[in-house]
């Protein structure tokens, strides 16, 4: 029997939280962890505009139950993966590569020893300097995601396509173990997620590669990324997001081997009504780590978008290079870009630095263009599409650096109809 | 072909700043006008005006191309009319490609013409071509607009744009300035080449230099706002040797 609890802070989300217990029976195998990932979730409550990291993001209420809009199509559509479907928040088998993925490397799936599952959310959980809450609320309400091992050495031919569909506020996990020396690229796309978490360990010299597409939400989605990079491993992370009624992705990044990498990239196009956070907390922990977070923020009519960067460097990771830029594009009087950096530094030998930008377009530059005949709106684009290119750039892959320009392309001819 | 009459501006923000007061002049199809005049005289100021920057506001006069009022139209439309400034000062713009802009501008002129648009092939051709006898590299072309341009570089720049869009009339402002000896021959002959019995020039200088491989047919004196002077080529061989104390005299 659930002790009765008393005046909870959230307690239509205690509510939802029995419900998915009674209804998930599977899920009682891990229930306690899941029940202590919501009492923590319930102790901290839905995060509001005292909570230090929340100043500049309203959240307002959160139902648990309300369905999920969406717009548009998968800008990840064509490419070729092992392509995992979750529509309400559960694979359709009949539309999912798993087996083909099953069969390329390790995925976790109940029949058998999967103890390393545990390593990833471990290395998660040990990140505290703030809490998660959707992190916790993800743990807690999870009712699918994907758990895979990509074993020392083996570079995955082709990306792990995740793509969440359905009008359910479906809560999403995934554990990756990237092994020394291995390498994977994970895209994820589709409003069907009202949260999601990714808890990854990046080997030695291994890396893993990560996309994101907001492109197609109406309502909300907040995304939660914790990856802990080891002795030379590269971690990079992109994510292009648009238009939604609050998009919030936290990225915590924990570079604790020597020489490990870690690049946090992100596209922010945001419009009418729509609020898009992006929240970074890179800790470098070891020598010679290197770490970047570019992100991009065009913003037209109302639209919002802020951006909280830390770069803690703990005490001996010397010969560390954090760098991090956050800039703004605003269309419209209106826009607004909210930017806190934070450098928090115990180490004496590190080259650490940050910037922050916010204006309008560059009226040389658009008087230019027009005086040579290019209209208003395409000058526009041209200009959004080259300041967004630093952030683009970012992104190994020529192709998907060509899906991402698409989209922004996409989002300016919307704006000019 | 470009009549203005009568103009005046003044600054938008600072409306006490008048800068234009009253200036007229006719540049007929298949001439050469020169403008020369002191700093500060306004002379980048009409070129602006004409080309529709925005923070000028004109309270008087008129502007026309080919009958057309050029005032009333979008900077874009005016290009499309058939109006060019080579800049006195080129704008860089980082992240955007040389060809690119290059084409997203002769086909947006083209579409708002009723054309078809250029292929990207015969694009490719025509602006490596052009390029060649500017001495623009190919390397140069796939840059991004004028950055990391050396100040001669970007002004032959603005020429290829000039050859590559082929405008009605065509306003020089300073080309020469920061050219050396033989790009200044370059750019004159890539303007000469472009002179022909239906298209007019602008051409703003200080030096006779430019004007001994530019031959104009009318030069103007321009200072305070106004034409103070027009004449043939010989006029500004006159501001050249005596500088224009001469002619400023009676302005006062
Ligand atoms: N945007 C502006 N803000 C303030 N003053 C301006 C602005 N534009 C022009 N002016 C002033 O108007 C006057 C004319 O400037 P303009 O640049 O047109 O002169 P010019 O004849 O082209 O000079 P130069 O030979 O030095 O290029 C100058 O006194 C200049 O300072
Ligand atoms: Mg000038």
């Amino acid at each position: 029997m659930e002790a009765p609890v008393i005046e909870s802070k959230v307690p239509a989300w205690r509510a939802a939280f029995t419900r998915f217990l009674a209804e998930h029976p599977a899920a009682q195998f891990g229930a306690q962890s899941r029940r202590d990932a919501f009492e923590r979730f319930e102790a901290h409550g839905l995060p509001t505009r005292r909570h230090e990291y929340w100043r500049y993001t309203p959240l307002r209420a959160l139902d648990p139950d309300q369905a999920l809009a969406s717009k548009g199509g998968d800008p990840f559509a064509a490419v070729d993966g092992y392509r995992l479907v979750f529509v309400d928040g559960v694979m359709d088998a009949s539309r999912s590569d798993h087996l083909a993925l099953g069969a390329a490397i390790d995925v976790a799936d109940g029949s058998k020893d999967c103890s390393w599952v545990d390593i990833v959310a471990e290395d998660a959980r040990a990140h505290t300097a703030v809490e998660r809450p959707f992190a916790e609320l993800n743990r807690a309400l999870c009712s699918h995601g994907l758990a895979a091992r990509i074993p020392a050495g083996v570079k995955l031919d082709k990306p792990i396509l995740l793509r969440y569909e359905g009008a359910q506020p479906a809560h999403l996990r995934v554990g990756l173990l990237v092994e020394d020396g291995a390498e994977v690229t994970v895209l994820e796309s589709g409003a069907g997620a009202l949260t999601m978490l990714i808890e990854a360990r990046v080997g030695s010299g291994a890396s893993l590669h990560h996309l994101r597409a907001q492109t197609e939400l109406v309502d909300r989605q907040f995304a939660s990324l914790f990856a802990r990079v080891l002795e030379g491993g590269h971690f990079a992370s992109f994510t292009l997001a648009a238009d939604a009624a609050l998009i919030r992705n936290e990225t915590m990044l924990d570079l604790t081997g020597d020489e490990a990498r870690g690049h946090v990239a992100g596209g922010v196009l945001g419009r009418a009504g729509s609020v898009i956070d992006n929240t970074v907390f890179v800790t470098h922990a070891a020598l010679k780590g290197e770490s970047r977070q570019v992100f991009k923020n065009v913003l037209d009519e109302d639209g919002r978008g802020v951006f909280q960067g830390k770069i803690l460097v703990r005490k001996g990771a010397q010969k560390t290079d954090g760098y991090q830029i956050s800039q703004s594009i605003l269309l419209d009087e209106r826009a607004e870009f909210d930017a806190k950096p934070e450098l928090e530094i115990y180490a004496d030998d590190v080259a650490c630095s940050h910037g922050s930008t916010s204006g309008a377009i560059d009226e040389t530059a658009l008087f230019y263009l027009r005086s040579r005949g290019v209209d208003r709106r395409t000058a526009e684009s041209l200009l959004v599409a080259a300041f967004i290119e630093e952030a683009i750039a970012e992104i190994a892959d020529e192709d998907l650096q060509e899906v991402m320009r698409g989209e922004v392309a996409r989002w300016m001819t919307e704006r000019a109809g | 072909m470009l009549t203005i009459k009568n103009l005046h501006c003044q600054l938008e923000d600072e409306p006490e700043t008048r800068i234009l007061k009253g200036l007229d002049l006719t540049v007929e199809a298949g001439k050469v006008h020169a403008i020369m005049g002191p700093n500060g005289s306004g002379k980048s100021t009409l070129s602006y005006v004409l080309s529709g920057r925005d923070g000028y506001e004109v309270t008087d006069g008129s502007a026309t191309l080919q009958g057309a009022d050029l005032l009333e139209m979008e900077p874009e439309e005016r290009a499309a009319a058939g109006l060019f400034l080579a800049f006195q000062y080129p704008v860089e713009i980082p992240g955007v490609g040389n060809m690119t802009f290059l084409r997203e501008a002769l086909n947006s002129q083209r579409k708002a013409r009723g054309e078809e648009p250029v292929s990207a092939g015969d694009f490719l051709k025509l602006v490596r071509e052009k390029a060649k006898t500017l001495d623009i590299s190919p390397e140069m072309l796939k840059r991004a607009v004028n950055v990391g341009f050396s100040g001669g570089e970007k002004k032959r720049n603005e020429i290829l744009q000039m050859a590559v869009l082929e405008p009605k009339l065509c306003i020089l402002d300073e080309t020469d300035s920061g050219l050396d000896v033989d790009a200044m021959k370059l750019v004159a002959e890539g303007v000469n080449a472009l002179r022909s019995p239906d298209r007019g020039f602008l051409v703003i200088t200080h030096y006779q230099r430019l004007l001994d491989h530019i031959q104009p047919d009318v030069v103007h004196i321009m200072a305070q706002g106004r034409i103070i002077q027009t004449g043939g080529p010989e006029l500004a061989l006159k501001v050249e040797n005596e500088g224009y104390a001469d002619l400023l005299k009676d302005l006062a």
